[in-house]
């Protein structure tokens, strides 16, 4: 870097600009990364969707339920490897803000879904206690649980056959998401749930299914939704990427207009900030005639003016990224409510590198060129 | 008095060459806007959806669910109970009817206009007497379901948001049909983000006979809430919570709060950009002003009576700023309806993004905010600068 010095003299000419350009650039980034993560909470779930796994509902609405049944007949379909089913828990921890998804579900729910690398012994467990509970990691790590706590769940949705709906689960393992995915759902004995509920006996409310080849999804859902067309029960199969957009497609609204206007505040600080920068070298006009007029050619001057632009927008935006992440605690718990999980994740920080090389280049670009084409003798005289 | 002459004087002139010095002014006045436009959009829309939400609310109507059960799709009581509460004192009658009503909420599938998949459109079973509970229903199109058909009546948000819902349309459920027969209003509240049909026939369809998800009450006066209260607390083996429609509302309406706070959070993050873009603007439009401020203090003017009058200039331009971008976000948003997954529930609720007068007067607040800490400095910095030193910048 024998240019350096240069660089460095036209960015501590005016320090206070300089430090003022660097606080809005990272004002905008500070608002790209947080938009980000909203934007990749709305589309999370579907990037770890299994290509291999359809999901079925009942056609009438998500929230129906189905004869048990049907996964034998769904098992005997061509194509088709292995059937489990799940059914909506719903229910309160404690306090009412102490969401997560809970599902009863077979033993063999796992094998359907071996992303999800269960603890030493806890499947065996799972399908020997019937109170069972195998949870995710960071749910176990949230609320401090330990393998053979007793887990009390508060029912809405399900009574016991008692009329009681104060449930209570034994902690038997927790699980790990190989993909990345979630890690903050729990999953229940379906036997013991099945056995004590006081309603819908021997119903479930979704299937998921294995299929061999993912090259065949569409076929299948359409054979799985023939078997069961025009009875009380229809049902609705759908890939699990689809089944996850669907939800996602819902709050979809709200994410997109979040979205764009997070879009519409990050370009207006970053059209002042391209404003500031060109200001900063018509100022300098008369220096960059001088440059020239010793000798420096034409290229290596728009060069200067492009690395002055680089070095404030990467600045400002490691210190943009980094505030995110401060305070990403914080602003988590604000999106939750309608944006579910944030999650600050790396790509983050790879797109807000690329993103300040490119507003360096759409900003710098312009002054640079004028800087480059400047005449000599009009420079000088510029003052 | 002089005073107020010579800032009167120094701000006329000022403003006289704001068009000369259009650059400058435009890039406060753009920054200002943006942030004004964005924080105001995101609390209209969290405005309009706590506003459609709790709207639904009256504070003499109940609603009774089952223990445990904060909302109407988990919560589940026996016809029997709801006959019970029939008899419960508190309860106001009309022609001798106790008006109580035991409703099913449920969901179908049904896709938006435009749309590949399906959205959750919340479908209600009601009984006649729901309509003496809710007066507030009107029939705007069409006319009501008869009892005992399988007709249904659409509210008018669903009715704007989802397609093959038109009059006269059949809508596949199970192995039949449900037709359409009517949209409703009821005042832009989240029942008009529903489809309305009869109990039994709504029960049959999703497999709940003998059982409602809620029963809703009107009550004599509101004062008689713990008349019913205690009947049902005190009724034996009776597992039931009863809280008025105002409480069961706000608690729905939690979701909204975090979309103002978001809007409120980014709104202030863009201010404190768009500051520093105000401050680094305006530094370099006072120093190309030296001389001229230079001028006027050779001439006898006050430092104070520059730097008030360069803070008035600020504050203009950001009521200006303000102005334009609340007009924006009026101009874009206000009445644009959408539909959501409302506070962290599993139905859609369509709402109207609503610019109120106290949103508009936070967004003000944020352009003045902007203006006085972006002006203060650069005014400050020239107002005490050294008369010759600012004669001899030219």
């Amino acid at each position: 870097m024998k240019y350096w010095t240069i660089v460095k003299a036209a960015l501590t000419r005016k320090r206070v600009r300089t430090f003022m350009t660097i606080a809005s650039i990272a004002t905008a980034f500070l608002l790209f990364s947080l938009g980000r993560s909203v934007a990749v909470a709305f589309t999370n779930e579907v990037d770890y969707a299994g290509k291999d796994r359809l999901i079925v509902s009942s056609k009438l609405s998500f929230t129906q339920s189905m004869p048990m049944a049907y996964a034998n007949r769904i098992q005997a379909l061509e194509g088709v490897d292995k059937v489990a089913w799940r059914q909506w828990f719903g229910g309160t921890y404690i306090d009412r803000s102490n969401f997560f998804p809970k599902w009863p579900v077979p033993e063999s729910y796992f094998d359907i879904f071996p992303e999800y690398i269960v603890s030493e012994g806890g499947r065996e467990a799972f399908s020997q206690n019937i109170q069972g509970m195998i949870a995710g990691a960071d749910l176990a790590e949230k609320y401090g649980w330990k393998i053979g706590d007793r887990i009390p769940i508060i029912g809405d949705i399900w009574v016991k056959s008692d009329n009681s709906n104060n449930w209570e689960f034994d902690l038997v393992g927790t699980f790990t998401n190989e993909n990345g995915g979630a890690q903050d759902e729990a999953y229940i004995n379906w036997k013991y749930f099945d056995e004590s509920r006081a309603f819908e006996k021997g119903l479930v409310g979704g299937f998921a299914v294995k299929i061999r080849d993912p090259s065949e999804a569409e076929d299948i859902a359409k054979d799985i939704d023939a078997l069961f067309a025009n009875s009380p029960d229809e049902t609705k199969t759908s890939t699990e990427e689809a089944f996850s957009r669907m939800f996602a497609e819902q709050v979809g609204d709200i994410g997109f207009i979040i979205n764009s206007v997070l879009a519409a505040s990050f370009f207006t600080i970053l059209l002042l900030t391209a404003n500031t920068m060109s200001q900063a070298v018509r100022e300098r006009t008369n220096e960059l005639g001088v440059l020239k007029s010793i000798g420096y050619p034409d290229t290596l001057i728009m060069v200067f003016v492009l690395m002055e632009s680089i070095f404030l927008c990467l600045i400002g935006a490691a210190i943009g990224v980094l505030i995110a992440f401060a305070l990403f605690p914080f602003f988590s718990g604000v999106a939750y409510a309608f944006a579910g999980q944030v999650e600050f994740q790396f790509s983050i920080v790879l797109s807000s590198i690329a993103l300040a090389l490119l507003t360096a280049t759409i900003s710098g670009l312009l002054p640079a060129y004028s800087a480059m084409r400047l005449n000599v003798v009009d420079a000088l005289r510029k003052n | 008095m002089s005073f107020i002459r010579q800032v009167l004087s120094i701000t006329r002139m000022n403003l006289q060459s704001v068009l000369q010095r259009s650059g400058a002014s435009i890039v406060i006045i753009v920054g200002i806007a943006g942030s004004v436009a964005v924080m105001v959009s995101l609390l209209a829309m969290g405005e309009g959806l706590s506003s459609t939400i709790s709207n639904t609310g009256q504070e003499d109507r109940v609603i009774i669910l089952r223990d445990g059960s904060s909302s109407e799709l988990s919560s589940g009581l026996g016809m029997q109970e709801v006959d019970i509460i029939l008899n419960s004192p508190g309860v106001k009658e009309e022609n001798g009817d106790p008006l109580v009503a035991g409703e099913i909420y449920a969901i179908i599938d049904l896709k938006k206009k435009g749309a590949e998949s399906t959205s959750n459109l919340p479908f209600r079973g009601v009984q006649p007497t729901s309509f003496r509970i809710r007066p507030e229903l009107e029939i705007i199109d069409g006319r009501n379901f008869n009892t005992g058909t399988a007709e249904v009546i659409i509210g008018k948000g669903a009715y704007d948001q989802y397609a093959g819902v038109e009059i006269g349309d059949q809508i596949k459920v199970r192995d039949g049909f449900v037709t359409v027969v009517g949209i409703f209003s009821t005042g832009g509240d989240v029942h008009e983000s529903e489809i309305w049909g009869d109990l039994p026939i709504t029960q049959n369809i999703f497999r709940r006979e003998g059982s409602v998800s809620s029963a809703i009450v009107r009550l004599e006066s509101k004062d008689t809430f713990d008349d019913l209260g205690i009947y049902i607390e005190n009724y034996p083996s009776l597992e039931l919570r009863v809280l008025t429609e105002l409480d069961f509302f706000d608690s729905q309406a939690s979701g909204s709060d975090l979309i103002k706070i978001f809007g409120q959070v980014v709104g202030y993050i863009m201010a404190v950009g768009a500051i520093f873009a105000a401050l680094n603007t305006m530094y370099s439009a006072v120093s190309t002003r030296l001389v001229e401020i230079g001028t006027l203090r050779a001439l006898g003017f006050k430092g104070s009576t520059v730097l008030v009058s360069l803070m008035i200039e600020a504050m203009i331009l950001a009521i200006i700023g303000g102005l334009l971008g609340a007009g924006i976000a009026f101009v874009l948003f206000n009445g644009y309806t959408v539909s959501t997954l409302a506070g962290g529930s599993f139905t859609q609720t369509a709402f109207a993004f609503t610019v109120t007068g106290e949103v508009v007067q936070q967004g003000m607040s944020l352009a003045l905010l902007v203006g006085l800490i972006g002006g203060v400095f650069p005014a400050w910095n020239a107002a005490r600068r050294d008369i010759t030193e600012a004669l001899r910048s030219i």
